[in-house]
């Protein structure tokens, strides 16, 4: 067997609260296509950025071309032969083309110390042949449309290819998803052109790319290494059962406790839609109802949950709280209808750092505790008291910095934020992100309560898994589009691999 | 379809960028549109203005703004701000004055005052962007903070006093002699905008404000040493306050600590008004070029028309609030902090 150009040997990376990479392995072959594929979380991109040297492994090692290796940064990964095209576009706007390309590697351009713009130009005029596309290489990459950005950054990593001597690998984070057809097609006839030349590793929810490209596909869930398989003994249902794994556990999401949402109608959404987000969204919501929206990063159900909660406006359909037609446009109006979002971001948006926990409490209700212009503290304090018995939240008491309490007992001030602002309809995004196992039960455990009580929550889970095992109803979403709604009642849930087939 | 994954600053751009050509073109060539629309204007209420003289006074008035301007837009479009230039240009300029022949020490080493103030200034320059980085001070405090020390220093070494400069020849190189009827100091500030000119195109420093200012982070994926680049070009702007220093000195004559009064305001201001954005990596040296004409011809205009000196201040601030309106494209701004 030959040695492998890259490869890592059980490398784990941790996150406060969560294990990226788990004792993963991992290796690339000389001209080799690797697909990697995974639910969101599964620690594909964090081996990704571990290869190219923007996240060090808590253990395990690197190897390039069978000789251990630490890469310190992107550049060093460059010089080593690994380049990568970024999940999130990495093309300044404000340079032009030649200038991105070569961006952080001027040196060969240098002349007396001042830097030669035609050398350049003419340099990126023959990368951009590499990916046949024909702009002028002094264009500003913000005048290109982004597909074109989309070429420029795959051409950026390829300029590895006449810059290094010897076999280069080449890491795809999802290059393929803001491309056209047309272009993911001459994307991939590329990868094939440069095969003898460089080993690429590609990531994508397109399972159908995935096998369509690549020589052999490693299966990762919740950090770890699941299956290898070569892509000609595999079809996408394959791989569906192994991203997804095991089976629900009926007890961890309280599913006895699961209440049959009244036949009110709290929250209708008709024909919703935000050009370039996602489009055509009817549904409605019951009291004590969990609905679950399902879909991959860039389904847009991110965007729907911020629209619903007045955070972004919305183009065109509408929108009805209680039967009433509400038009929010700020936060503060939806707040005023009885509309919460629990936002993914908890310590940017959730929470205010550095306030009190009472004080976080009482954000969002503040005139109920204010009278002429002082704030009644000892008002304030009781409630925040109450509710700190209530979720059993653990602080030292009601004037401990929200900073300083652990993500469990911060996400459970922002919900009691909400409850106290008198909210009944609770948007849930990714509610249970960065809490460790314990606190997650918590988390669920209050869900039913509130829903026990009337509430209606609407939820983009962490997982597929806690989803399904929430929800009284799931919606599935895909490229800004619902694409089915699955019946989730206790002892009758939907299979995930049938959600995951409409999600991708 | 697309943008699917990406945040929300990015698709708020991409929108952006497909909301028209023309009104990203206006933003470009906006500060030139203001400055002739400006020069019409002014000509049109006294005729004096377009003067062979009135020209030349309007140069030489803009010599010292263009060098400190020069410095500064760096800073800016590496997404930073240096509010030391008053500070620094004190120094600099009591430095030049105390090492030619002057009524207070007995050096004189004529020209060599100037690469030394020059040598003094991007020292201290290198010292904001050494505490900045180091230190992880934001620049807006480390060189305000530095800018009071420069004055503070200043007027220590003289003791409230001021220096006599006694070189003619330093005066006249500088600042006074005049070529075609236009004094030194003009030919100096085109020098000066050149060497700005070039670093912002032709060298990996200039290239790296603008990739620093638009994105930190890809800058530091793509290899760029971010430190380094920014503790460098404090020092640059240093080395263009250490130049108006040497300038501010020989034009009056004098050295002291209060030498730059006004001068910080008058270059934030250009800078803005030419449309460079606070925010980093959209502007050029070029931009502020005619950002500094602006506002000396709006000020050389009101002088014309007889306004008050209190007004004229009033309306170049009120014309700060107006070119950010004007030159920012506040619509992808998620927060106006």
């Amino acid at each position: 067997m030959t040695t492998p150009v890259l490869e890592i040997r059980n490398v784990s990376k941790s996150f406060p609260g969560v294990k990226a990479l788990d004792d993963v392995s991992f290796a690339i072959n000389k001209g080799e296509v690797v697909g990697l594929i995974g639910e969101n979380g599964a620690g594909k991109s964090t081996l990704l950025k571990v290869l190219n040297g923007i996240y060090q492994p808590d253990q395990g090692s690197i190897f390039v071309d069978g000789h251990p290796v630490t890469i310190t940064s992107p550049r060093h990964a460059f010089d080593s032969g690994i380049a990568m095209v970024f999940q999130e576009q990495s093309v300044l706007p404000t340079l032009t083309v030649a200038e991105n390309i070569f961006l952080g590697r001027e040196e060969e351009f240098l002349r007396f110390g001042l830097l030669s713009k035609k050398r350049m130009n003419a340099a990126a005029t023959k990368e951009l042949a590499k990916v046949h596309l024909s702009v002028n290489p002094a264009m500003r990459c913000g005048d290109l449309s982004f597909a074109d950005r989309q070429m420029v950054e795959i051409a950026k990593a390829l300029s590895l290819d006449t810059r290094i001597k010897g076999h280069v690998t080449i890491l795809l984070d999802e290059p393929t998803s803001v491309l056209e057809k047309r272009e993911a097609d001459l994307l991939f006839s590329i990868v094939r052109d440069l095969k003898s030349r460089a080993s690429f590793v590609f990531i994508s929810h397109r399972l159908e790319e995935v096998l369509e490209i690549s020589d052999r596909v490693y299966v990762l869930r919740d950090g770890k290494s699941v299956k290898e398989l070569e892509s000609r003994d595999a079809t996408v249902k394959d791989l569906h059962q192994l991203m997804v794994g095991r089976q629900l556990h009926h007890e961890y999401y309280r599913e006895a406790r699961q209440a049959v949402p009244s036949a009110t109608t709290v929250l209708e959404v008709q024909s919703l839609t935000k050009s370039g987000s996602f489009s055509n969204i009817s549904f409605a919501l019951h009291e004590g109802e969990v609905l679950g929206i399902a879909g991959v990063i860039g389904s847009g159900r991110e965007d729907l949950a911020r629209c619903l909660a007045g955070h972004t406006p919305f183009d065109s359909g509408s929108l009805k709280v209680k039967g009433e037609q509400v038009h929010f446009s700020a936060a503060y109006d939806a707040t005023a209808k009885g509309v919460g979002l629990v936002p993914a971001e908890r310590k940017v948006e959730g929470l205010v750092a550095p306030f009190t926990v009472a004080e976080n409490m009482t954000l969002a209700a503040l005139p109920k505790f204010v009278s002429g212009f002082r704030i009644r503290f000892a008002d304030e304090n009781a409630v925040a008291r109450q509710w700190i018995e209530r979720l059993s939240i653990k602080t030292p008491s009601t004037a401990t910095m929200v900073g300083s309490l652990s993500g469990g007992n911060q996400q459970k001030v922002v919900l009691a934020k909400w409850r106290i602002a008198g909210v009944n309809i609770l948007i849930l995004d990714h509610p249970t992100r960065g809490i460790d196992v314990g606190a997650k039960e918590d988390v669920y455990e209050l869900i039913r309560d509130m829903t026990a009580e009337g509430l209606a929550v609407i939820l983009l889970g962490d997982t597929l898994e806690e989803v399904i095992g929430l929800s009284n109803r799931v919606l599935v979403m895909r490229d800004g589009e619902v694409t089915a709604t699955f019946e989730a009642a206790p002892g009758n849930k939907p299979a995930q691999v049938d959600l995951v087939s409409h999600m991708v | 379809m697309y943008q699917m994954f990406l945040g929300g600053a990015l698709r708020v751009k991409a929108a952006a960028l497909a909301g028209g050509a023309w009104s990203k073109q206006w933003r470009r060539w906006a500060p030139v549109a203001v400055l002739v629309g400006l020069c019409i204007i002014i000509g049109l209420f006294n005729p004096n203005f377009f003067g062979g003289a009135n020209f030349v006074r309007m140069l030489n008035t803009a010599a010292i703004p263009l060098v400190i301007c020069m410095g500064v837009t760096f800073v800016i479009l590496m997404g930073s701000i240096d509010l030391s230039a008053e500070g620094v240009i004190a120094i600099c300029a009591v430095a030049a004055s105390m090492l030619v022949a002057n009524d207070f020490t007995g050096i004189a080493i004529g020209l060599f005052s100037v690469p030394a103030a020059i040598l003094i200034g991007s020292l201290v320059g290198l010292l904001n962007g050494f505490i900045h980085v180091k230190f992880r001070i934001p620049s807006f405090m480390t060189t305000l903070g530095m800018g009071f020390a420069g004055i503070g220093l200043a007027t220590a070494i003289l003791g409230g006093v001021m220096v006599r400069i006694s070189d003619s020849s330093f005066r006249d190189y500088l600042s006074l002699g005049r070529v075609f009827d236009i004094p030194a100091a003009v030919y100096i500030a085109g020098v000066a905008v050149i060497v700005a000119y070039v670093i912002q195109e032709r060298t990996r420093i200039g290239r790296w404000v603008y990739a620093i200012g638009t994105d930190e982070a890809t800058a530091r994926n793509a290899g760029i040493p971010v430190d380094r680049t920014r503790i460098i070009v404090f020092g640059i702007a240093g080395a263009f306050y250490g130049l108006a220093g040497a300038l501010s000195a020989a034009q009056i004559g004098r050295g002291h600590a209060l030498i730059s009064q006004d001068r910080l305001f008058t270059a934030i201001t250009a800078i803005v008004v030419g449309g460079t954005a606070l925010s980093g990596g959209v502007g050029s040296v070029l931009n502020s070029v005619i950002g500094v004409f602006i506002v000396i011809v709006l000020t050389n205009g009101m002088v014309l028309m007889g306004i008050e000196p209190y007004v004229q201040k009033g309306v170049q601030g009120l014309l700060i609030i107006a070119a950010v309106a004007l030159a920012l494209d506040r619509s992808r701004l998620d927060v106006v902090k």
